[in-house]
């Protein structure tokens, strides 16, 4: 770890300004990616900006048909909530238990790891992220590969979710680090069906050749045959992607089997 | 009777207690007055010249002590890292040995190779000087594929072809005439995947000099310090052996790994002596995965011949084996006399012949790795019978039990230069059936394929040469040492004992153990009895632990070292009850004078010898402490039966281990909790090569499965509740009847997993690791 100056602000505003004046500087949350990474030499801020002292940033409430999780909600405090279970299943399959205890949903959807998988929760869910300066659509905040529509120095505040009338997520995780290799949820919020996918490509997106097969008719089988396009996806040592491709036919397939 | 605690008890752990409670002494948790930190530049390039090194900025960064490069290394005398064992080439040549450097003076040759050494006042102000070290490489075409390594570029200006020897055993015209009358013959090309063995404590060392004594201490991570202060003196060139000490305190886990003497340490303790500083390193796990000597590897062809009724006749098997960029310290060993010579398995399969030709390649090293050839020879000859049973259609038990070497047979000599001492091989077999209700398996597989899934079931019979080793035999083949062992019987002034082995325990439980022979051999409390070890300031010249030797053959030396004790306690005895000494035998702790009731307790002769009131000094010396050298007459030949069970889902590839029996024959058991928790360790590593861990390198040699984000480590979940028993045919040759237990999870597991896995696909072979993409292509077809 190189040497940084280390800040903990009480308030938004005094974190912002905090970065805007920092040579470089970075938020840290959870700091499950953060901490591992200046461990181990790969970044090297000058500022390393807390969050942790801002209050008001945690916690999850419901109202009417949406879920506020703020985003320093752990995700400890997700996977034991209990307005959407598929979230709450989701948020309880991240990593392992030290992992849930420290790490956040502001923090993960802010990194957008490829595998994360969160992503696909905002994707699926109807999401709507509330950052420091503006709200922005789940379906536009994931932009590619660790890149988000977030500007410099932005701060993800909450995120709130449409309360589905069914959703379940399916994980194939990676068998080393347990990161998703692919992981789907599908969800159905009044009369659309939603499918987020994370792991397979850049960043987690919205299978819309799914969501129409199923649209149409709500059964497993509805997604055989559906055309996956794997140009874009991620290959690595354990999926390659036409495997990943088939990966998310096969998790969309088991999603709405556990839902009919 | 048997002490509560003796041999046969499964008795609680001594070491637990301050492991699970955070008290034990790793080398990490050590410190010296004067510390400093040493951090190691390692090649970014898999294969490269050194044109120049630029240390000033290093040098003048904050905090920085000292650097040091290959060449400092080479200007102060120290020599090259040897490889302990002499293999020979079919011509009768020697083995060609590369130059081995611990610090890279001209050129580098894997990724990760040490290149210069910073010494900082910190850690980071030696990282910080590590970076700023200015290297100029000239990048050369890196050799990374094993198959094709002898025809591309040549690494090593002495080493034509990359071959560093093409070996063979067995009676090459015997075997081709054996295949010439087959009615049958099983052809199977097997790849035996690369592993890194990541022992939970990384490596680490402290070398301290001591200037007033001219002396050098050496904290290490070693499984076998001896060797390592013998090398490191008549070898390397560090200190001479008496002015050197090394000392392993509590090791979190060897695997073979940690039997090596590898560049760090060596240029820890040279460093300590130059810069008149301690001088700690700790190895990050990113360093463990590029630098510890690496587990496999090999490419092999091999064939068995079989006769119309399914009996063996011949085997032919080709490898080629992976040394890495250099050789380790016993890697020539791994592939020839660790393998070839365990071809014969449990079967009277009359004609084998064995080649292996080693390679060379800009990867890191390779050497023994938890089982070291015996997994990989297993793996050849249980997947060949396996194999060959489904092409004739015949049961793969009954195939087995048609080629057995019976009970009546041993002592079995081989044709691969081993003669088996004792066995049972068809006792662990239906004991194993019995244990995985081989009848019912049809209706398993009925319900599985119910369900969508596909069930398979695999064996595998293994044996293994472990209690390494007699040194004539050893030596005649090629060691460079001998491969006894040394136990001192210590006991006190009030009867407690405490014992000095040679051998070392990084996991194996010998504080509880050893003791556990104490207490039956001399009838002292298991409590009353301390096992030291680890420490080459404290016990004789030892080799240390490794392939399954510690109880065989370290324990056997604590053996005769009681019988001596007791010899003596026997003489002392008779001149305080005015006996003979040949009428005073020793029971359960008491010397008693025959038919009589005079006796002595254990207690009050060990007073007696050390307040020698009583007896002749001139005849018999005060004290009543004895060392004795055990070198074993043979091997021992643990061997068993394992049966994997697997549920594949053909959807997404994924294997289930649903079942795992492992019935294994080591002799007489001292501790079967023990024994039972090395099983269990064994088969988590066995069926982790089979379906989860892979070292994988690119093209151009960059280490891809460099992290545990990459390379899979099997992990509770990934396994069974394991069904775990035993059979017994007490070894012949050894005082205790033992025969090891450390490898055989590893050795014999594999090979029953992917016999499984491909008897679920309806498949000859699959590659390993099996995960779930490569299942589910070769569901497909592909």
């Amino acid at each position: 770890m190189y040497a940084f100056n280390y800040h903990k602000p009480a308030s938004l505003e005094e974190a912002a300004e905090l970065m805007a004046n920092a040579d470089d500087g970075a938020y840290l949350s959870g700091g499950m990616t953060l901490i591992p990474t200046l461990k181990q030499r790969l970044a090297s801020p000058s500022d390393v900006i807390d969050l942790s002292g801002i209050e008001g940033l945690s916690g999850l409430s419901l109202d009417g048909n949406r879920l506020h999780v703020g985003a320093m909600t752990r995700h400890a405090d997700v996977a034991a909530s209990t307005a959407i279970p598929a979230l709450a299943d989701l948020a309880g399959r991240i990593g392992d238990a030290h992992v849930r205890n420290r790490g956040t949903l502001g923090g993960s959807i802010a990194n957008s790891d490829p595998a994360a998988d969160y992503p696909a929760a905002v994707a699926a869910l109807d999401a709507t992220v509330h950052t420091n300066k503006r709200s922005i659509a789940g379906g536009e905040f994931f932009t590619g590969l660790f890149e988000t529509a977030l500007a410099e120095g932005e701060i993800v505040k909450s995120v709130d979710f449409c309360v589905p009338d069914s959703a379940a997520y399916e994980k194939f995780p990676n068998p080393a680090s347990r990161y998703a290799v692919v992981g789907v949820m599908v969800a159905r919020c009044a009369d659309a069906v939603c499918v987020g996918v994370t792991g397979a490509g850049a960043c987690a997106f919205r299978a819309t050749a799914l969501e129409e097969a199923l649209s149409a008719d709500f059964t497993p089988g509805a997604t055989d045959g559906v055309a996956i396009d794997d140009g874009d996806f991620n290959a690595d040592l354990h999926a390659s992607a036409e495997y990943r491709a088939h990966l998310v036919a096969v998790l969309t397939k088991r999603a709405v089997a556990r839902l009919i | 009777m048997a002490s509560q605690n003796g041999i046969g008890a499964a008795v609680k752990r001594k070491e637990d207690a301050r492991f699970i409670t955070g008290m034990g002494r790793y080398t990490d948790d050590l410190g010296a007055h004067g510390q400093t930190y040493a951090m190691f530049a390692r090649s970014p390039h898999a294969r490269a010249k050194i044109v120049n090194i630029d240390t000033a900025a290093a040098a003048a960064t904050d905090g920085v002590v000292a650097v040091f490069t290959g060449a400092d290394l080479k200007a102060d005398g120290i020599g090259d890292l040897p490889c302990g064992w002499l293999v020979k080439s079919k011509d009768g040549s020697d083995m060609i040995q590369p130059p081995h450097p611990p610090i890279a003076v001209d050129a580098v040759n894997y990724v990760g190779e040490p290149f210069a050494l910073v010494i900082g006042e910190t850690l980071a102000a030696a990282k910080n000087g590590a970076e700023a070290l200015s290297v100029d490489f000239e990048e050369l075409p890196a050799v990374v594929d094993l198959a094709s390594a002898a025809r591309t570029a040549q690494i090593h200006e002495t080493v034509p072809n990359n071959q560093c020897y093409d070996w063979e055993l067995g009676d090459k015209a015997a075997t081709d005439a054996a295949f010439e009358k087959a009615h049958h013959v099983t052809r199977m090309d097997i790849v035996n995947n690369r592993l890194i063995p990541n022992a939970i404590e990384p490596r680490a060392a402290l070398g301290e000099y001591d200037a007033a004594a001219g002396s050098h201490t050496l904290h290490t991570t070693s499984q076998n310090p001896h060797l390592e202060r013998l090398v490191l003196a008549a070898f390397v060139n560090v200190a001479p052996e008496a002015k050197l000490r090394v000392i392993s305190p509590d090791v979190g886990g060897g695997f073979g790994s940690k039997i090596f003497v590898y560049a760090e340490e060596t240029a820890v303790i040279w460093a300590a002596g130059k810069t008149r500083r301690p001088v700690k390193w700790t190895a990050e796990r990113s360093e463990s995965f590029l630098a510890d000597a690496h587990g496999r590897d090999h490419v092999t062809h091999a064939e068995l011949a079989l006769a119309e009724d399914g009996e063996f006749l011949g085997l032919r098997v080709q490898t080629i084996a992976n040394m890495g960029a250099y050789l380790s310290t016993f890697a020539s060993s791994v592939p020839t006399y660790l393998y070839g010579t365990l071809m014969a398995g449990q079967y009277k399969t009359p004609a084998i012949y064995v080649e292996v030709q080693s390679l060379f390649t800009n990867t890191a090293p390779v050497d023994a790795y938890r089982g070291a050839g015996r997994p990989e020879a297993t793996f050849v000859v249980e997947r060949l019978v396996e194999t060959a049973a489904r092409e004739i259609g015949m049961d793969a038990t009954d195939l087995r039990r048609r080629n057995f070497i019976q009970p009546t047979d041993f002592p079995y000599e081989t044709p691969v230069a081993l003669t088996y001492d004792t066995g049972d091989y068809e006792a662990s077999l239906d004991k194993a059936l019995a244990h995985v209700h081989y009848a019912a398996f049809a209706q398993r597989r009925d319900a599985s394929e119910a369900a969508g899934k596909k069930r398979g079931i695999g064996f595998s019979c293994y044996i293994e040469a472990c209690g390494l080793a007699p040194s004539q035999v050893a030596i005649s083949l090629g060691a460079g040492v001998g491969l006894f062992e040394v136990g001192e019987v210590r006991v006190d002034v009030t009867g407690s004992v405490t014992v000095v082995t040679g051998s070392h325990s990084h996991g194996q439980s010998h504080e509880t153990t050893f003791a556990q022979i104490i207490s039956e051999k001399l009838g002292v409390p298991f409590e009353n009895v301390t096992v030291l070890h680890g420490d080459t300031g404290r016990s004789d010249y030892a080799l240390g632990t490794y392939g399954s030797r510690s109880l065989a053959v370290g324990g056997s030396a604590i053996v005769k070292a009681t019988d001596k004790i007791i010899a003596k306690g026997k003489k002392i005895a008779a001149y305080m009850l005015d006996a003979n000494a040949d009428d005073v035998e020793f029971e359960d702790g008491s010397f008693n004078v025959t038919d009589s009731n005079q006796s002595l307790t254990f207690a009050e002769v060990a007073f007696a010898a050390y307040v020698p009131a009583k007896y002749p000094l001139d005849e018999l010396e005060p004290g009543l402490s004895e060392k004795a050298f055990y070198d074993p007459p043979n091997f021992t030949y643990p061997a068993g039966a394992h049966v994997c069970e697997v549920e594949v889902d053909p959807e997404t590839g994924v294997v289930e281990v649903v079942q795992f029996v492992a019935v294994d024959d080591f002799g007489n058991i001292v501790n079967p909790m023990v024994v039972e928790g090395q099983v269990h360790g064994g088969l988590a590593q066995g069926i982790g090569q089979a379906l989860l861990e892979h070292g994988v390198y690119d093209d151009t040699g960059q280490l891809l499965s460099g992290s545990y984000m990459d390379y899979t480590m099997p992990r509770a979940d990934d396994l069974p509740s394991f069904t775990v028993d035993t059979t017994t045919t007490p070894c012949t040759h050894n005082p205790l009847g033992v025969k090891g237990c450390g490898e055989a999870g590893a050795i014999g597991s594999t090979a029953a997993v992917i016999n499984a896995v491909t008897d679920a696909l309806g498949v000859a072979s699959i590659a390993m690791p099996a995960t779930p993409e490569t299942v589910w292509r070769t569901a497909r077809g592909e």
